[in-house]
């Protein structure tokens, strides 16, 4: 697989706007998750509401993409000086040889439940509901490419909770083809009551803060990022800060479309891909991100993959009691928490456990922990089976 | 420049039943009446699944399930690009109905069948398929998009990769905003050149040169209506067994330039 650099990265999420405030949370093992008060839900749950998203303004010429999820990825792409860093990549590549792959779940959806209920007397939904720019899941993407004047290829990636990991691996492989030599992947998923009610029926929202690997878990905390990286060929000699991307792993559950295999068999397909492509041995991973969403079958089958391949030693935690899960935009946003893991050699610890659970027993850690960082993996796993594993290193380890 | 060559093709939309019926319209031996798409049941789902599948899965495991046969292949050992510009628009005008009235109660089944990537799911299920499946979404751009993921997979594997664009239309208000007329799919068993029996080998690479149309007015208002059939272009070249050029529509910053050989 083509090695590729995350030559600049940001994250926006409940824990804060851009890398500074998510790491600042993170190394102070804070949550951003709150009791719901989103639009007009009324439900007993917590989530992770970005702050500030409805005061964001879309640039002039892009008003027409103007709904909660492109606000949410413009106030993303403002945080550290990305929008600058991906100019800079357009000038030296070429404007077309600048791909945007992001991933979303529900895109602009919320437009859609509003304009419902604002039907008219007959039925047809209000003059101000604008389908492409709005409901279309590839609205992100184009706004995205559009807000960053980039011509390359474009497609948003749909695979409910993996979709913004699957989005790194399209990148890598247009990257592999020739047909680009830089990508914008990421993922931008907002607040909607599709999400809010859909998980509540299925029984998988949490009543208080996620906690994930707890013996009394009871589901999931919804929450909404933006998250965004900038992929290009890794330079022959690249800096020791830099984050590099190794390898992407994919496979499919073939399963159930909504409850995972119950011994992890595709999880643990796309961890042992990731790792064989990228030629690193399970024992020489630090960490992995898991997928982790808090609820009890996930969280269990999880569990099985991940020590059926790595035993129980590895250290492991879900970010996701900080975070919430950010649905499709988890992939890209757990791929930035590893990269500012491997910069600052910090292990995020996982929030919100009083108790684990005995029965998973992978090396869940629950505290913070410093110390080398060479290897990462990130797991997201998504609704229709789609599994993801992204596997990062620091740039000076791996096989560049 | 990707290349790749084409081992099996299924079609099903609105007076087009499969392949050979497609080939026979393509090809002008027969003359094109439309009549609307009938979907059929998806008869390789487990009888629980079968039942939840939505219209679009329907769609996308027809066509899927005729490229893999016509080339002869095991679908459990092929991994997969689904691609098409909306997810079941019935289940998502359902769910929209729900959350404006005063309950708010989803069905559980349609919340996960709302998720783009449904078929590709129930495909994994139906042909117990572990290989790796993407789905994608890119407007009306989205045939064009899935075609360059399976080619970039073909560029640096040598699996066979199945190529799933799928479209229906949407139930009222959506359609309204959204009008696709009907539903469109077609599926393109893609494996790298030479690797088998094909039905012609492709090359491809970003062009800015408009679009290739279709001469007759039906097929043509039939391709610019519905995403997926933005391949008819490509499909006609293969009914009338025609080397050449063609141009099909992508993004409004790029067209991809298909140069067929037989």
């Amino acid at each position: 697989m083509t090695t590729l650099l995350l030559s600049h990265f940001t994250a926006t999420s409940c824990l804060g706007h851009g890398l500074g405030a998510t790491f600042e949370a993170l190394a102070a093992a804070r949550s951003g998750l709150a009791p719901c008060q989103f639009e007009t839900a009324v439900l007993e749950t917590y989530i992770g509401e970005v702050a500030g998203v409805d005061a964001v303004r879309l640039p002039a010429p892009l008003q027409a993409y103007d709904c909660r999820n492109n606000r949410l990825a413009q106030l993303g792409l403002e945080q550290d000086g990305f929008i600058a860093a991906v100019r800079a990549s357009a000038a030296r590549w070429g404007r077309g040889r600048v791909g945007v792959f992001l991933g979303t779940s529900t895109s602009g959806m919320l437009e859609t439940e509003l304009a419902y209920r604002r039907r008219t007397p007959e039925g047809a939904l209000p003059e101000q509901f604008e389908y492409a720019h709005h409901h279309n899941s590839f609205s992100v993407s184009d706004y995205v490419r559009r807000a960053l004047e980039i011509d390359g290829p474009a497609a948003t990636l749909c695979t409910a909770c993996s979709s913004s990991a699957k989005a790194f691996a399209v990148a890598q492989r247009m990257i592999g083809a020739g047909l680009i030599d830089a990508a914008v992947v990421g993922g931008v998923d907002s607040l909607c009551l599709t999400t809010l009610y859909g998980f509540h029926s299925l029984q998988l929202s949490a009543r208080t803060r996620c906690r994930p690997f707890d013996v009394a878990r009871d589901g999931l905390s919804i929450g909404e990022a933006a998250a965004f990286a900038l992929l290009e060929r890794a330079p022959a000699l690249p800096d020791e800060r830099d984050v590099i991307l190794l390898a992407t792993g994919e496979s499919s559950d073939a399963h159930h479309m909504s409850n995972p295999h119950p011994e992890g068999a595709g999880a643990r397909m796309a961890m042992r891909r990731a790792l064989d492509a990228g030629g690193v041995a399970a024992a020489r991973i630090d960490y992995i991100n898991l997928h982790g969403t808090g609820t009890p079958s996930n969280d269990s089958a999880e569990s099985r993959a991940v020590t059926g391949l790595f035993g129980t030693d590895t250290p492991c935690s879900s970010t996701k009691g900080a975070t919430g899960h950010t649905l499709g935009a988890s992939g890209a946003l757990e791929a930035v928490i590893c990269a500012l893991a491997l910069r600052h050699e910090l292990l995020p610890g996982g929030l919100n456990v009083s108790q684990r659970d005995p029965r998973l027993e992978l090396n869940y850690l629950t505290e913070n922990r410093r110390g080398r960082v060479r290897y990462v993996l990130s797991n997201s796993f998504g609704f229709g089976g789609a599994n993801c594993s992204l596997l990062f290193a620091r740039a000076h380890e791996g096989p560049v | 420049m990707l290349s790749a060559c084409i081992r099996g093709v299924g079609v099903l939309g609105p007076g087009l039943a499969d392949w050979p019926s497609a080939v026979s319209v393509l090809s002008n031996a027969h003359p094109y009446q439309r009549e609307r798409t009938i979907l059929p049941v998806a008869g390789a789902l487990p009888a629980a699944e079968r039942r939840r599948a939505g219209r679009v899965t329907r769609l996308a495991l027809a066509v899927g399930a005729e490229a893999i046969a016509q080339a002869g292949l095991d679908a459990r050992a092929v991994p997969s690009v689904f691609s098409s510009s909306g997810a079941d628009g019935e289940v998502c005008h359902e769910i929209c109905v729900a959350l404006a009235g005063d309950d708010r109660l989803i069905s559980p089944t349609r919340f996960h069948n709302s998720v783009h990537n449904a078929a590709a799911g129930y495909w994994s299920i139906a042909y117990g398929c572990a290989e790796a499946s993407v789905s994608l979404c890119a407007h009306d751009a989205s045939f064009g998009a899935g075609l360059l993921e399976a080619l970039c997979q073909l560029a640096l594997d040598t699996e066979p990769v199945l190529l799933v664009a799928y479209d229906a239309d949407y139930p009222q208000p959506l359609r309204a905003r959204r009008p696709i007329p009907d539903a469109f799919g077609v599926g393109l068993l893609l494996a790298p050149p030479g690797s088998g029996p094909a039905l012609a080998s492709l090359k491809i690479e970003l062009c800015d040169d408009a679009a290739t149309n279709l001469e007759s007015p039906e097929l043509e208002a039939l391709r610019i209506s519905i995403p997926a059939a933005r391949s008819l272009p490509l499909l006609q070249r293969l009914a009338q067994a025609r080397r050449g050029r063609i141009v099909l529509d992508y993004l409004d910053t790029a067209r991809l330039a298909v140069e067929i050989e037989l």
